[in-house]
């Protein structure tokens, strides 16, 4: 029996198989390229009127820690705030904040309003440190192994979903 | 008559006024390393806007990162080594024109690999064609004939 003339309708329905995948791909997500890589070594003085600046000393103690990136201009930053919160209230790890290109009042201000659920902050003015680790919009959420290395990286607003689904999981490995 | 001059003429002095680049940024005194700054900004992608480089964007990561890769030119180095820099942080993902890799190989290959099938394919069908000959016609009935005399005679009898 001849089925040469099926193999187009095989070829097609390998390219549409190819590119139906393709279309659930997210492109805005860019993987991170440190993942695994130590830190990048900075240290950034602290959010106007808080004392403990940051630096990366502070995520090498051999702990499990998060740093979140945010400014106070940036929208979903706002909507993932009180999973910031809740994280700081439960204490299951240290969580940092880096505030990425912020004028000093307005970053201020919204820890005021908002809550401060940070341990230690640092005030990245010119986005050059932010540069360092890979950011390329705000919110970024990074986890640091104890060996003082990214771990993971989320890109957007942190949601109990993400939080459920792939960071909690992830803390929990990491802390294994 | 009057109206329209002077509309064309404010025109033309807007398009005069254009700036031949509005970035805000510092350039290089040294116009040659300017310009290696600018072939160089012109390789790398915008994270913000994605499918633009960031010699095009107006983005304020964009700016940032010309910033540095000027900063590098300065420096002294190459496009290789500040496309290193910026790779070693952001990925392949930050060049407009990804490397050859093995994970790109197809992306690379695949316009040769498709030709190379189709190539294959057609050859392959002219050769076929090729091997059996068109079968002759079947000579014309008695009746097709006589059929066909009448229309030939019609149409020269004329």
């Amino acid at each position: 029996m001849r089925i040469g003339f099926l193999l187009p309708a095989l070829v097609f329905a390998l390219l549409a198989v190819a590119l139906g995948v393709g279309l659930t791909l997210k492109p805005r997500e860019i993987p991170s390229a440190l993942i695994d890589k130590p830190i990048p070594d900075f240290a950034l003085p602290p959010v106007q009127g808080r004392t403990a600046g940051l630096s990366s000393g502070d995520l090498r103690t051999g702990e499990v820690s998060m740093v979140n990136v945010f400014a106070s201009w940036c929208g979903p930053c706002r909507t993932e705030h009180p999973i910031l919160m809740d994280i700081a209230k439960a204490g299951t790890l240290p969580l940092h904040g880096l505030n990425y290109k912020d004028k000093p009042e307005a970053a201020a201000s919204f820890l005021r309003s908002l809550g401060d659920p940070y341990r230690r902050t640092g005030a990245d003015r010119d986005g050059r440190v932010s540069i360092e680790w890979g950011v390329y919009g705000v919110p970024e959420t990074f986890l640091i192994d104890r060996q003082g290395r990214i771990a993971f990286k989320h890109v957007g607003p942190l949601t109990p979903e993400v939080m459920e689904r792939t960071i909690n999981p992830k803390i929990a490995e990491l802390k294994r | 008559m009057k109206a329209l001059i002077l509309a064309l003429a404010l025109v033309s002095g807007l398009a005069l006024a254009q700036p031949s680049d509005n970035r805000p940024e510092a350039h290089l005194a040294d116009p040659a390393l300017e310009a290696k700054a600018r072939e160089i900004a012109k390789t790398i992608r915008c994270l913000v806007c994605q499918n633009q480089s960031i010699e095009d964007s107006n983005a304020d990561l964009a700016r940032d990162l010309r910033t540095i890769v000027r900063e590098r030119v300065q420096a002294g180095d190459g496009k290789d080594a500040v496309e290193a820099y910026l790779v070693a942080r952001y990925g392949d993902w930050v060049l407009l024109k990804p490397p050859l890799r093995a994970r790109t190989f197809l992306l690379w290959l695949g316009p040769a690999i498709f030709f190379v099938f189709g190539a294959l394919g057609v050859a392959l069908y002219f050769r076929k064609r090729r091997a059996q000959p068109v079968p002759a016609a079947a000579p014309l009935s008695a009746a097709e004939n006589e059929r066909l005399k009448g229309l030939m005679g019609r149409d020269g009898g004329s």
